[in-house]
């Protein structure tokens, strides 16, 4: 049995398998499969300083190997999550995390406050939301940006905070050093790439919103590639994930660079996903003598 | 246990029409805690997303379940390959389906072609008590008649080239019923018309809605659709409130 700790930002993992947020609700609905402690941790749905009634309908559409959507950060709003939400996710024995968005700093700041003040384990500041028209990716997408919404929120953010980084720009790397040197002590990576589907009959996107985020297998490669480009640029811990689906998907990330990982649109083909990875990564790790996972982080041998 | 993922064996299949099927499968569990209305997310190699099917027989003493369903595309196409023998991976039973109340009320179960699969079960234990009102394109595509007759239920068809029963749709043939609750599924136009019709005469209507689904149990919010609520309108889900909701509470949009 090999040793499936890690520990990002100060908080330790039982396991780098953490459910991706909005992928996984409050966690309730997944309780029915297994306990959730047999994960690392809970990224919470996206939530916002007020509810969110989210985008109409419809919502999803199928894509090669993988998926769109444009849910819009349907959420009950941060009061409500404190109060009905984190006391029962408490006792679920595992790691949670608050995914945060907002339209302002301010919003991002008094959200980080409030959080502060709870049991929460980590914050993951999500600033790459493609699916509203202010989640939180204009402050995402330039250098400037991530720097000061980091940096304004960091003041106000008394747990280890993480920064979501959107793939839907130039230079990764930049990005997440921007966030590093603004106070963030971990990155995650990566969101959704922004796409659209049509309907040919009625020429008109799939998607009420028209477009929406990619997300599920066809994103491994170009997360993959993005994390490890951030791993060679960074010195915080990056919690990888888009397209894991197997565990061998798995060790492909930890080798890009990643300390952690999240498993998200899997859970809608195999709830049972993310107990089966962690089950194939120990295998892995005892029948190559490897003592433990964190030993595979950023071991790609570059060419 | 309310739904878990299971590798159910296919019993049984038949083809009902040119494009529908109907498939048995030996469900255990999932079949013990199925209720009429209520569906399965059917797992398809190599595709991210389950397909939704909705529960139309519920069988506990061989604990089996029925799906009937109609190629619409690459999934249910793949569905229609099967054979029996083989395995379907299912995540069952899912959602709040009908609410049947007290069965010696005179109901009227409404379908619309693929929508009538899962009146079925729900109008079983009305027996004599229920109508069905089945509208169907010609009488090529007719399904499930004889399934209703076994239920006991009186059974009316209504065909849009008059090939078989009425010629029109099933709201004219409501028209001279009298019932006191109605249940209905099918293409949108026609639940319109029936939720129209249950309030003019002010009887209580469940209608079954469909919209795309990832997760299928409530966490993605995916499956998003308008609801009223003590005045306020919301979006809720259809894999968790519904399929199937009371139609005062459905928010018609578009
Ligand atoms: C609650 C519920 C119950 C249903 N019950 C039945 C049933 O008993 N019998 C039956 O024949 N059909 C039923 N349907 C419709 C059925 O889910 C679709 O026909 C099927 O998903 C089409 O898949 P496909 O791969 O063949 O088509 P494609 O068009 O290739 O599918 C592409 C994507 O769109 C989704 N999609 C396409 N059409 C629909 C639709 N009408 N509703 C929801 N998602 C759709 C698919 O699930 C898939 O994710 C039901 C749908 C819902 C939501
Ligand atoms: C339905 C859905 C909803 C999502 N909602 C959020 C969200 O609220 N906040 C967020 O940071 N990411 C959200 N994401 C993105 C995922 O957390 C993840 O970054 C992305 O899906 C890539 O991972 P995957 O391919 O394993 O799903 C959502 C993804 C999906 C599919
Ligand atoms: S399909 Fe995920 S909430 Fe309905």
């Amino acid at each position: 049995m090999a040793d499936l700790k890690v520990t990002v930002a100060g908080v330790e993992l039982q396991n780098p398998l953490i459910a991706a947020s909005g992928t996984f609700g409050f966690g309730r609905e997944f309780a029915e499969f297994y306990p959730l402690r047999t994960l690392g941790g809970i990224s919470c749905k996206g939530i916002t300083l007020k509810e969110r009634p989210g985008n109409p309908p419809p919502r999803i559409a199928e894509t090669p190997g993988g998926m769109l959507n444009a849910v819009g950060l349907q959420n009950p709003g941060v009061d409500h999550f404190i109060k009905k939400d984190l006391p029962w996710l408490r006792e679920q024995g595992t790691a949670v995390i608050a995914n945060i968005a907002g339209n302002t700093p301010e919003e991002y700041c008094e959200m980080a406050e409030k959080l502060s003040d709870t049991s929460i384990d980590m914050i993951e500041m999500n600033i790459s939301c493609p699916n509203v028209k202010q989640g939180g990716v204009q402050f995402g997408t330039s250098c400037t940006g991530v720097e000061s919404i980091t940096a304004a929120v960091r003041k106000h953010c008394q747990k280890p905070l993480m920064v979501k980084l959107s793939p839907n720009v130039s230079d990764i790397s930049e990005i997440a050093a921007a966030a590093e040197s603004a106070g963030a002590d971990a990155i995650s990576m990566i969101n959704t790439l922004t796409g659209m589907r049509i309907d040919i009959q009625t020429r008109r996107p799939i998607i009420r919103n028209n477009t929406g985020g990619l997300s599920g297998s066809a994103l491994l490669p170009v997360a993959v590639r993005m994390v490890n480009q951030v791993y060679r640029r960074v010195k915080i811990p990056i919690v990888g994930m888009g397209g894991i689906s197997k565990w061998q998907d798995a060790v492909e990330m930890l080798l890009a660079g990643a300390s952690a990982l999240q498993i998200g649109t899997v859970l809608f083909s195999d709830p049972y996903a993310p107990v089966k990875i962690a089950s194939g990564l120990n295998e892995y790790l005892d029948r190559n003598r490897i003592a433990k996972v964190s030993d595979l982080t950023g071991q790609v041998q570059l060419w | 246990m309310k739904y878990d993922v299971m590798l159910c064996k296919i019993t049984e299949k038949k083809q009902l029409t040119g494009d529908v099927f109907d498939l048995t499968v030996e469900a255990g569990p999932l079949a013990e805690a199925a209720r009429p209305g209520q569906f399965a997310q059917i797992y398809v190699p190599g595709k991210t997303l389950r397909r939704p099917i909705s529960i139309c027989g519920i069988d506990r003493t061989t604990k089996t379940l029925r799906f009937v369903f109609q190629i619409r595309g690459e999934g249910t196409a793949w569905l229609a390959e099967t054979k029996t023998g083989d395995s379907l991976d299912i995540l069952a039973p899912l959602g709040t389906g009908y609410d049947l109340g007290d069965t010696r009320r005179k109901a009227v179960f409404v379908g619309g072609g693929i929508g009538v699969p899962p009146l079925l079960e729900a109008a079983k234990p009305f027996g004599e008590n229920a109508t069905a009102v089945l509208g169907f394109r010609d009488k090529g595509n007719v399904i499930l008649k004889e399934d209703f007759e076994k239920n006991g239920n009186r059974v009316q068809i209504a065909t849009d080239d008059g090939s078989c029963g009425h010629h029109g749709l099933v709201t004219d043939l409501l028209k001279d019923l009298d019932f006191d609750i109605i249940f209905a599924c099918g293409p949108t136009p026609m639940l319109k018309a029936v939720c129209k019709l249950a309030a003019e005469r002010k009887v209580p209507c469940q209608i079954s809605l469909e919209e795309r689904m990832a997760c299928g149990i409530g966490a993605c919010l995916g499956c998003a659709c308008r609801l009223r609520k003590d005045g306020r309108e919301y979006y809720g889900h259809v894999c968790k409130d519904g399929p199937v909701f009371a139609s005062e509470n459905v928010v018609w949009e578009g």
